[in-house]
């Protein structure tokens, strides 16, 4: 018997609701006191198809994942075809017999168990939607796993109204009863409150989190664009823009968001816009305007495959050197990646910060597998990254000696802010070349002055984050091998090294969160030590690699590559690992 | 009080001699002193062209953004801060070659702002290219065989975006635009002002001359600005007779007027401490 370490996979046509109930599953196991990992996989349409949903929960933290499945609910014959592989020995399937039979040949496998349950006829008996179905699956789960119902009700009277919750607990409970009398003590796994179980972990997505640290770093305009993966945020912000007092607005596209945020955010108003790679693209020219007005909206990325539309609802960290390079002319920006939820909060909150501290764009890179799994987490602490706003000047009225110059000439190039409105002080702005006032200028010797100036800024940048956490070292310093890497690939790492120390495999990773200005030195020092690099990248041309050849003119001795637009799955990671060991 | 000595700058202005430019722009200072809109509370915002260097001509708050792009960029200023006067200044083929996507969501959001649009019916800081205003026939480096489509309808396509202020302006009658500047600001709403504008150098058609041959005066021909449909009526007179003036006058409600729960907030009042955001953690438990 396996106790507390279970991973399911709910499946079924898009539209049935299989996020949903993956979600509520990965729920109740938060509630009864596991670490949940949960991720979907959903393709670009509303109805049909084949969506899935996956939940790891573990009495250990769990940070991806698994590459295999132990219990599989299936909502159509479909789930069970395309995922027999991926079922442990003794692994079972959830499924309603009454609208699915399997024969022993299209099975293949003769270890798994099959637990036949009349989903539709109890849903129909209890006169409830057809999407219902999968409650009474859930509780099935439960009783095979003979866990709690009672976290499940829970959990269940938390997501509906009260109305609904109860027929899905009864629902929920038709399930339960009907494994329970003729499935007991079938199964292999088991779930089982542990000491923790309560309210006190969050399970949330890398985009609720980034949303989450917007909120507490002051947004207070938020401008997008509906883009998978990055829709979520905007769909996160709207409900709470009357709590949280702020604007939240849907524009007509990404060109209107960027220069929207611009225009709050020269208003001395935090503000923040997310998008893909494509959105992404329209925004590039509002990003160097940006840079040239040293205003300081966040940007959010969220990559998926491209190019152009690629796999629209998939991951990819493909955009990195874009990030890095968007727009024309050079500027100075801020590219940041983090790699779990934690850090989509913190780093979020830092971007804010940098922006507005150095006047320049800040860029938050994710993907959809960070910015759409759901991972466990420690209630954030609010109070760990402070609001800092720079060279604000808060007062109603400007006092300088001096005319106020809103790009005047200053030892680090950064110039004090006024807003529009304070008294004494007229503050101007200009894509052009300017000078000191904001009036366009075309002189040489100004618009050389100008740049050098906005470059002073990324010194001083550059300078200040040498305090800050630009990389992450994990593992023990001295290892057989040092994997280099950056953003959302950092969970099925983490996994993979676990999964290599079993095996007296002494593996540690780099994790590199500031993208630009590259932490160069920092690394150095790592790889200077290290017996072999190894990048783990989910794209084609290994794009981090390059970035190291180019600051630190050493090249890595082995990449590790996936662009199937799936996340690196940890078990398959460590085989690759060893490969190349 | 604001004087026009206080909105003097102390840049040198590149327009031709003679450009339609200068007549919008006296109109707009004369506008902001009859207003008494003191300079700090005001904001220009410009786009790219010969109009854009608005912002180098009027001592006021100011953004000089991207080609196209002044509605988003002056909404997102009079979003966070509604108590700022903000004036978006824009060019045609700015506005309705570039920009033309935001010029309807804008009209429908109706953020309390407004829109002038310099329309000299050619592009000419590129150097005198065809635009979409400029009328079938019209002969430029880019059309040297003359215009093939008809010319975009920007009144036409306010009225029918739901706008709630719709005027034109010519700027060889400057105290008239004036007026029209001056209703504009004082609408509470979107406000967009359509403004011929002679451009002295690369329009060799639609001159001081053929417009004030052609213009007449709404205000003087009885129009009712409360009409929409007599105002799309006249939106689409084209030809010996052109009107100018307000066609459509009638407010509807802003959208900060749906926005309550930010009506009193003045959003650039930025907390300094992190915001408490215990209630949304706790719902992720």
């Amino acid at each position: 018997m396996i106790t507390n370490k279970i991973s399911l996979l709910v499946g079924g046509e898009a539209g049935a609701g299989i996020t949903r109930s993956g979600f509520l599953f990965a729920k109740t196991c938060l509630r009864g006191g596991l670490y949940v990992f949960g991720a979907n996989d959903y393709q670009s349409l509303i109805r049909g198809g084949h969506n899935f949903y996956t939940v790891r929960a573990d009495a250990e933290m769990v940070y991806s994942q698994a590459d295999t499945i132990d219990l599989l609910l299936a909502l159509n014959k479909e789930t069970i075809l395309l995922h027999k592989q991926e079922l442990v020995s003794g692994a079972g399937i959830i499924y309603d017999g009454d609208q699915i039979t399997i024969t022993d040949e299209e099975l293949g496998r003769n270890n798994i168990k099959l637990y036949s349950v009349p989903l539709r006829k109890t849903v129909k008996e209890l006169e409830g939607p057809p999407i219902m179905e999968n409650t009474v699956a859930l509780g099935a789960a439960i009783a095979l796993l003979d866990y709690d119902p009672e976290l499940l009700n829970e959990v269940l009277r938390d997501t509906f109204s009260p109305k609904t919750a109860e027929l899905n607990i009864e629902a929920a409970k038709q399930g339960y009863n009907y494994t329970t009398e003729h499935y007991r003590n079938n199964f292999g796994y088991k779930l089982k409150k542990t000491a923790s179980a309560g309210k006190h972990k969050i399970f949330l997505t890398g985009n609720e989190a980034i949303g989450l640290g917007a909120l507490n770093a002051g947004c207070k305009l938020y401008a997008a664009y509906p883009m998978t993966p990055a829709t979520p945020i905007l769909h996160f912000l709207a409900p709470l823009d009357r709590e949280y007092k702020m604007v939240v607005i849907q524009v007509e596209n990404e060109i209107a968001a960027v220069n929207m945020v611009a225009g709050a955010s020269f208003t001395g108003v935090r503000s923040m816009t997310a998008t893909s790679g494509g959105g992404f693209c329209l925004m590039s020219e509002g990003l160097g305007m940006i840079g040239m007005t040293e205003t300081s909206p966040v940007i959010v990325l969220v990559q998926r495959p491209g190019p152009s539309t690629g796999l629209p609802t998939y991951t990819a960290q493909g955009d990195l050197r874009f990030a890095i390079h968007a727009s024309q002319g050079e500027f100075p920006r801020v590219v940041i990646a983090p790699g779990n939820v934690e850090e989509c909060f913190c780093k979020t909150i830092e971007a804010f910060n940098l922006a507005e501290k150095f006047q320049i764009p800040a860029i938050i890179i994710s993907d959809k597998y960070l910015a759409e799994s759901n991972e466990t987490a420690e209630p954030f602490d609010q109070h760990r990254i402070r609001i800092d706003r720079g060279q604000l000047i808060t007062e109603t009225e400007y006092t300088g000696k001096e005319e106020y110059k809103r790009h005047k000439f200053t030892e680090n190039g950064i110039s004090p802010r006024a807003i529009p409105g304070t008294k004494g002080a007229i503050v101007r702005t200009n894509a052009d070349e300017h000078n000191e006032l904001g009036y366009t200028t075309e002189d040489p010797a100004l618009a050389t002055k100008m740049a050098d100036k906005r470059f002073k800024k990324l010194d001083a940048l550059t300078k200040e984050l040498e305090n800050y956490e630009t990389v992450k070292l994990y593992g023990p310093e001295e290892a057989d091998a040092t994997i280099i890497a950056w953003g959302s690939t950092k969970g099925p790492i983490r996994e993979a090294m676990k999964i290599l120390s079993n095996e007296d495999i002494t593996v540690n990773y780099l994790q590199i969160v500031y993208l630009t200005p590259f932490p160069a030195s920092k690394i150095q020092k790592i790889q200077q030590s290290a017996k072999k690099t190894i990048i783990v990248e989910n794209n084609k041309t290994s794009q981090l690699s390059s970035l190291i050849q180019e600051h630190l003119l050493r090249t890595v001795d082995h990449k590790i590559l996936k662009y199937d637009g799936r996340p690196f799955n940890p078990e398959a990671l460590a085989r690759s690992i060893k490969e190349v060991l | 009080m604001v004087t026009l000595d206080d909105l003097k700058t102390p840049e040198k202005n590149t327009w031709c001699p003679g450009c339609g430019n200068f007549g919008i722009l006296m109109a707009f200072k004369k506008a902001l002193i009859d207003l008494n809109i003191e300079r700090e509370e005001a904001v220009l915002v410009s786009g790219i062209g010969c109009h854009g260097k608005m912002i180098n001509s009027v001592n006021i708050n100011g953004f000089h953004g991207i080609h196209g792009r002044v509605l988003p960029l002056a909404q997102g200023i009079k979003l966070a801060n509604p108590n700022l006067t903000v004036v978006g200044f824009a060019g045609d083929a700015d506005q309705y070659n570039e920009g033309w996507g935001h010029f309807a969501h804008a009209i429908r959001t109706n953020i309390d702002m407004t829109l002038i649009v310099h329309d000299n019916m050619v592009l000419g800081l590129t150097t005198g290219q065809a635009t979409s205003t400029s009328q079938p026939g019209f002969k430029s480096k880019s059309t040297p065989f003359g215009v093939i489509p008809p010319m975009l309808n920007p009144l036409a396509h306010a009225l029918v975006s739901n706008g709630t202020f719709v005027a034109r302006g010519f700027s060889g009658d400057m105290l008239h635009l004036k007026g029209l500047i001056v209703e504009a600001i004082k609408h509470r709403g979107f406000a967009f002002i359509d403004v011929f504008q002679p451009c002295v150098t690369f329009n060799y058609l639609n001159t001081y001359d053929w417009f004030r041959q052609r213009v007449y005066k709404l205000e003087e021909a009885g129009h009712d600005v409360t009409d929409r449909k007599k105002a799309l009526e006249k939106a689409f007179e084209w030809g010996d007779r052109i009107p100018i003036g307000i066609f459509y006058n009638k407010e509807r409600p802003t959208y900060h007027d749906n926005l309550a729960h930010v009506k009193d907030e003045k959003l650039t009042k930025l907390p300094t401490k992190n915001v408490d955001i215990t209630s949304t953690i706790n719902e992720m438990m």
